[in-house]
């Protein structure tokens, strides 16, 4: 029998977002590992940890996948389809930017100097608390569609994105300096590794900007 | 002498089939909301369900019986061959039952109220005369189709937008649910118990005054309010698992609400279902135990619980299997947006059953469902489906009519 009731209801994709984020986030989280290995030559932990990376960013994707799938155009949401479906792909580039981290360190068999190490692995934690934020600002989605975007449960995200917002503008500082610190020994570096730290500080620091991204597209729902 | 017997076996048979498949399928949506909002278990909603649908249906379903029964043929012009109107009732039984077994085999979401008045009037319209069919109450019956969605939906949509202004959107939400959900409790037993009073009661032969009947209402509804304000203050924030989900103890407490409301939907559908089973039969059972067609004979009160009956056992042998199917699929229904569904649906149909309009329960949850999305209240409604529901909508009276037509034609020939 096709139950009338039970078919109205669309696949809500508040809960899979959510979903979603958390794997972003674990994928992201394995940066410090990574890192921690690089730092430390050890090739073997590099290989492992970059497979797990590998594996989460294909599950985000496919997951992704999956969840635009289930939002047809003829769903009736309380939000715009078109919103959702932004912040989805701005999640999942947090994951694809962790993977291209990592993918240019192994591919280029990059060392980290030794003078730039703390403060890089710092630089990381950092791009990961900013992950971390945006994975907290998305689990309050079912919270918002139950409060029906209004009253204290808005405030209440703010402040989380708020936060987000801190925590990037963090990063930003940390990446001019590390920058600088790279800047002031890069004679001593090979010209073509030099390039490419840059470019793998840059990329880190992507991490963080798709992550505040995160915080702009909830806000618009906010709205 | 014979005949008499054959055609009330019949018409009892045919009843009781169409009253056994409401409850297997239709009481389903009435309840699963609950279910699935997990404010009850299925047990305990098969057990509300058996209590609420058979009070509901032997209490407040006389007036839309005799609408089914003898308000949409006109009856005086049958006076010299009531046997007609015995075969016509029972093709439109026959027809009913047939096209909700197509309809479901194919997956059309399709009402049963809409295939027996569907049924009724092709019946009535072709194998009688035009004349036999009284329009002018069809009309309104069709309208009160397009009116009770409506209105169980805009219902609906205050009640959600009432419980987000005051509870959902405030910073305790939790003391806040706490104060007012019991308010909402006594509003809708008040609201069902006063059209029972006022609508139910004559059926089972007691007549209170109109004042009494406020302050009957009234009282009862207290009466289920404090009880219910008894459990809601038992209700101990769970901290762990508000800490993932801030509602969390919140919604326990709508789940109180939801019991509530879930016997008022139950009773609701009692009340305008079992019409669709029973009131071809009342039809037949007067016309044969008579010999005439009796405008002014009472309902038989063993008709009744035969309709009720018959859900009961639907319920228990398939109904149980469907609200566990249907209850999974509808988790977005968290008790505070099921609740103001299940009111306002309840609301209309308990109205619609007092006033005798014969209209569809599961397209008045529908209504009330989209009503909370208006409100912004569920994350994701398929309007396709909602689209393919109007559509069988639309399909399902004239396929009911053709269905009944053939079928009285095979009646009137086979049948002594």
């Amino acid at each position: 029998m096709a139950n009338m009731l039970a078919n109205i209801f669309g696949t809500s994709p508040v809960r899979p977002l959510e979903k979603h984020m958390d794997i972003v986030y674990r994928c992201a989280k394995k940066l410090r590992p990574f890192v921690n290995a690089v730092i430390r030559r050890d090739l073997k932990r590099m290989a492992e940890v970059r497979g797990q990376i590998e594996a989460l960013e294909n599950q985000a994707d496919d997951m992704k996948k999956n969840i635009r799938l289930h939002m047809p155009k003829s769903l009736f949401m309380p939000v715009p389809r078109e919103d959702l479906l932004e912040l989805l792909l701005v999640q999942d580039k947090i994951a694809n930017r962790t993977k291209d981290v990592s993918g240019v360190i192994i591919g280029r068999k990059m060392k980290i100097p030794k003078q730039i190490a703390p403060q890089f692995l710092e630089f990381v934690d950092r791009n990961i608390d900013a992950a971390k934020q945006a994975r907290k600002s998305v689990r309050e989605l079912d919270e918002l569609f139950t409060a029906g975007f209004k009253g204290a449960e808005v405030s209440l995200v703010a402040d989380l994105i708020e936060e987000l917002d801190r925590i990037e503008t963090h990063t930003d500082e940390q990446q001019t300096i590390l920058r600088t610190a790279v800047f002031e020994i890069e004679k001593t570096l090979d010209p073509i590794d030099a390039m490419f730290l840059y470019e793998v500080i840059e990329l880190t620091g992507e991490i963080a900007d798709m992550a505040e991204r995160v915080g702009r597209r909830l806000e618009l729902l906010l709205s | 002498m014979e005949a008499q017997y054959i055609y009330i076996g019949l018409a009892a048979a045919f009843g009781l089939f169409m009253a056994w498949g409401i409850g297997a399928n239709d009481v389903a949506n009435a309840m699963a909301t609950s279910v699935g909002s997990k404010a009850l278990t299925i047990k305990q909603a098969i057990l509300v369900a058996a209590i609420f649908e058979f009070a509901g249906a032997v209490l407040a379903g006389g007036e839309v019986t005799s609408t089914i029964r003898k308000g949409i043929v006109d009856a005086d012009l049958l006076s010299d061959t009531p046997e007609l109107l015995v075969y016509g009732m029972l093709a439109a039984l026959l027809a009913a039952g047939t096209w909700l077994l197509i309809a479901s085999r194919n997956g059309w979401p399709v009402s049963t109220t809409h295939s027996i008045v569907g049924a009724i009037v092709g019946f009535a319209a072709v194998g009688i005369g035009v004349d036999a069919v009284q329009w002018g109450k069809v009309g309104t019956i069709v309208l009160s189709w397009v009116v009770s969605p409506v209105t169980s939906g805009f219902i609906a949509y205050l009640i959600y937008r009432s419980v987000q202004k005051l509870i959902l959107s405030q910073e305790d939400p939790l003391s806040k649910a706490k104060r007012y959900v019991p308010v909402y409790i006594f509003l809708a037993a008040f609201t069902i118990t006063l059209v029972t009073i006022l609508k139910g009661l004559k059926h089972v032969g007691l007549t209170i005054s109109l004042r009494d009947s406020y302050i009957l209402a009234i009282v009862i509804a207290s009466g289920i309010a404090m009880v219910g304000a008894f459990f809601i203050r038992r209700i101990e924030p769970d901290k762990k698992a508000d800490k993932d989900q801030h509602f969390y103890t919140v919604e326990r407490v709508f789940g109180v609400l939801m019991v509530v409301t879930a016997c008022g939907m139950a009773f609701a559908h009692g009340s305008n279902d079992v019409a669709n089973a029973i009131g071809p039969l009342a039809a037949v059972v007067s016309i044969a135990s008579t010999g005439t067609i009796a405008a002014k004979s009472s309902l038989p009160i063993w008709v009744l619980a035969l309709g009720g009956g018959g859900i009961v056992v639907g319920l228990a042998t398939f109904g149980r299997h469907v609200i566990a199917t249907v209850g999974k699929k509808i988790t977005q229904l968290t008790p505070s947006r099921g609740f103001a569904a299940e009111l306002a649906a309840a609301t209309t149909i308990v109205i619609a059953s007092g006033t005798g309009m014969p209209i569809s329960t599961t397209h008045t949850l529908v209504g009330a469902v989209l009503g909370v999305g208006l409100a912004r209240g569920i994350e994701a409604i398929d309007m396709r489906v909602v689209a393919r529901i109007l559509v069988s909508w639309v399909v399902t009276i004239p396929a009911g009519a053709f269905l009944a037509i053939m079928f009285f034609f095979v009646f009137r020939a086979v049948l002594p």
